[in-house]
C-alpha cells in the first residue's frame, strides 16, 4: 500500500470507496505475530506465539480471560487489545449481575464490533488497530468470532491472524472439517500443529507459545506450559515415526519437525529471531 | 398491612445533608392505592401453576372486580403481582422493553425465567434504594430447557427461589398448607387442587379477597390462562350461626 491523498483522515474517502485509515488498521493486525484459534461442537481452542521484542525482555501477553466461558486472542497493538478486552469484561461482569446468567458470546462480539465501527466514522478517533479472536460459549454450543478493526465480525471454524498467518491457514484449511465432532485433546494437538506452521523452521516448544482453550463444563483458562510441553512431545515422536511425508512443506527449511527433539532442546535460549529468516 | 416508616416532613423542604436527591413538582411512592391481594404459586410435574383473584381493592373498597394480575412475559415467563397496579403496569412496560431488545438480537438467545427475575430484583432494589419504591410483590415462575424456575421479589428487593411462593397474606395461610402437601411431581389436576384449596382458605379469611380468580399454567410449551371463575363455598359451619355466643367482652 502506498502513501496517497485520500489518507491523512479516517472519514475521507477514497474515489474507489475506500478508508485508508482503517485499511492501515488492518494492515497493523497482519504485522503483530501470530494467533489462531479453532473450534469444535462442544469446545474453542486459541493459541498464540509469543514473540518477545528481545532476549532481555518478557513476551507480551496477548491471551486474556474475558469471563468463565469467554476468552480473547489478540494481534496487533497490544495496547489496544488490553483497552477492548477490559471493556468486553466489562460488559460480561454487568450482564451477570444483572440477569445473573452469562452473556451469550454473539451479542459480545456484535457490541464489540459495534464500538469499533463508531471509530471508523468520527474525524477525531482513530480505528483500533488489533484484530481479536473471541471464543466462547452460548445456548447453541460453541463459537469463533473474529473481529476486525473494520468493525466486521466472522464466525470461524477456525482461523488465524497476524505475520506469517497464511501457513496457519493453510494447515486449518486442509484439517478443518474434522474440527466439528474432534475431542478437546485433538483439537489442542490441531491448535499447536497450527501454530508451529507459523514457526518456519523454529523448533515448536512451550516457551514458544500460548494455548487456552474453553469448552462445555469447562472455563476458559489458560493449559500451563508443563501441559503444552507433554503434549508437544508426545505428536513430535509421532511425527518422527510417520516421517516428513504425513505432513506436506509449504515453506523450506521445515527438516527441523523430523530431527530429534533433544538437540534442540539444548539450545533452547539462544532461539534465532524469527525476524531474520 | 402497609408499611408507614418513612420520614414525613410537615414543609416540603430537604435539610442541607439530606441525600434523597432532588425534589422539584414530583413525588416518590409514599403509599398504594389500587392495590390486589395474594399470589399464589407452585411448581408442578410440566411446569409452573400460579394463581390469582381478579380484584384490585381502593382501600377497603373492593373496587375493580376484572383485573388480570398475571402475565406472560416473553416465551418462556410468566409474572404474577400483588400490590399497586399501577406499578404492576409500569413493570410490564419496562419487561415489554425488555424483551423486545431480546428479541431484536434475532440470535437464537433468548432470556429465561432466571434472568428475567434477576432483572427484576436489580429494578425493586434500585428504585427501593431511592426512596422510591414499586410497591408491588411479584411471583416469577417459567420453564425453559426443561428447567423449571419460581421466584419472588418484594418491594424492598428481597429475593429467592422456592418450590412455592406466595405474596402478602398468601405467606401467613396459603404456604403452611403447601409445606405440608406440596411434593415432587404433582400432577396439573392435583396441582390445582391443591391451589384451590389454597385459594379458597385465602377467600374465606383475606378482607381483599374476591371470589373470582384465574389460574395461570406455564410449560416448556408456553402458557395458559383459565378464564374467570369462582370457588363454591360452605357457610353452615356451625361455628358461623352465633358467632359471639360464649365470646367474652365487648370487643
Amino acid at each position: 500500500m502506498f502513501r496517497n491523498q485520500y489518507d491523512t483522515d479516517v472519514t475521507t474517502w477514497s474515489p474507489a470507496g475506500r478508508l485508508f485509515q482503517v485499511e492501515y488498521a488492518m494492515e497493523a493486525v497482519k504485522q503483530g505475530s501470530a494467533a489462531i484459534g479453532l473450534r469444535s461442537k462442544t469446545h474453542v481452542v486459541l493459541g498464540c506465539v509469543n514473540k518477545a521484542n528481545s532476549e532481555l525482555s518478557s513476551h507480551q501477553k496477548k491471551i486474556f480471560k474475558v469471563d468463565d466461558h469467554i476468552g480473547v486472542a489478540i494481534a496487533g497493538l497490544t495496547a489496544d487489545g488490553r483497552v477492548l478486552s477490559r471493556y468486553m469484561r466489562n460488559e460480561c461482569i454487568n450482564y451477570s449481575f444483572t440477569y445473573e446468567s452469562p452473556l451469550p458470546v454473539g451479542r459480545l462480539v456484535v457490541q464489540l464490533a459495534d464500538k469499533a465501527q463508531v471509530c471508523t466514522q468520527r474525524s477525531w478517533k482513530r480505528p483500533y488497530g488489533v484484530g481479536l479472536l473471541v471464543a466462547g460459549l452460548d445456548e447453541s454450543g460453541a463459537h469463533l468470532y473474529y473481529n476486525c478493526p473494520s468493525g466486521n465480525y466472522f464466525e470461524y471454524q477456525a482461523f488465524a491472524i497476524g505475520s506469517r498467518s497464511q501457513a496457519a491457514k493453510t494447515y486449518l484449511e486442509r484439517r478443518f472439517e474434522s474440527f466439528r465432532d474432534a475431542s478437546r485433546d485433538d483439537l489442542v494437538k490441531d491448535a499447536l500443529m497450527a501454530i508451529r506452521e507459523t514457526l518456519q523452521g523454529e523448533t515448536l516448544k512451550s516457551l514458544v507459545c500460548t494455548v487456552a482453550v474453553v469448552g462445555v463444563g469447562e472455563p476458559f483458562h489458560i493449559l500451563d506450559q508443563g501441559t503444552v510441553q507433554q503434549m508437544i512431545d508426545a505428536f513430535e515422536i509421532v511425527a518422527e515415526q510417520e516421517g516428513p511425508a504425513a505432513e506436506p512443506d509449504t515453506e523450506a527449511g521445515q527438516e527441523a519437525s523430523a530431527e530429534p527433539e533433544p538437540e534442540q532442546g539444548a539450545a533452547a535460549g539462544e532461539g534465532v529471531a524469527p525476524m531474520d529468516i | 398491612m402497609f408499611f408507614f416508616s418513612l420520614m414525613q416532613f410537615t414543609a416540603s423542604k430537604q435539610p442541607e445533608n439530606c441525600l434523597l436527591g432532588p425534589e422539584s413538582d414530583s413525588q416518590r411512592t409514599l403509599y398504594p392505592y389500587v392495590t390486589g391481594t395474594s399470589v399464589v404459586a407452585l411448581k408442578y410435574k410440566d411446569g409452573i401453576l400460579m394463581a390469582a383473584d381478579m380484584g384490585g381493592s381502593y382501600g377497603s373498597t373492593l373496587r375493580y372486580k376484572s383485573v388480570e394480575r398475571m402475565k406472560p412475559i416473553g416465551k418462556h415467563s410468566l409474572l404474577g403481582a400483588s400490590g399497586e397496579i399501577s406499578d404492576f403496569q409500569e413493570i410490564l412496560k419496562y419487561l415489554d422493553e425488555l424483551i423486545l431488545y431480546d428479541n431484536m438480537w434475532d440470535d437464537g438467545n433468548s432470556l429465561g425465567p432466571k434472568e428475567v427475575h434477576n432483572y427484576l430484583t436489580r429494578v425493586m432494589y434500585n428504585r427501593r434504594n431511592k426512596f422510591n419504591p414499586l410497591w408491588n410483590s411479584l411471583v416469577l415462575g417459567g420453564v425453559k430447557k426443561g428447567e423449571k424456575y419460581l421466584g419472588t421479589v418484594s418491594m424492598i428487593g428481597v429475593n429467592f427461589e422456592d418450590n412455592h411462593v406466595a405474596t402478602g397474606f398468601g405467606n401467613h395461610l396459603a404456604r403452611p398448607i403447601l409445606r405440608q402437601e406440596w411434593h415432587e411431581n404433582l400432577s396439573f389436576e392435583d396441582g390445582v387442587k391443591l391451589l384451590e384449596k389454597c385459594m379458597r382458605v385465602l377467600l374465606y379469611r383475606d378482607r381483599s379477597a374476591i371470589n373470582k380468580l384465574q389460574i395461570a399454567k406455564i410449560t416448556e410449551e408456553g402458557m395458559t390462562i383459565s378464564p374467570p371463575y369462582s370457588l363454591k363455598t360452605y357457610w353452615e359451619f356451625a361455628a358461623f350461626e352465633n358467632p359471639t355466643q360464649g365470646a367474652v367482652g365487648s370487643w
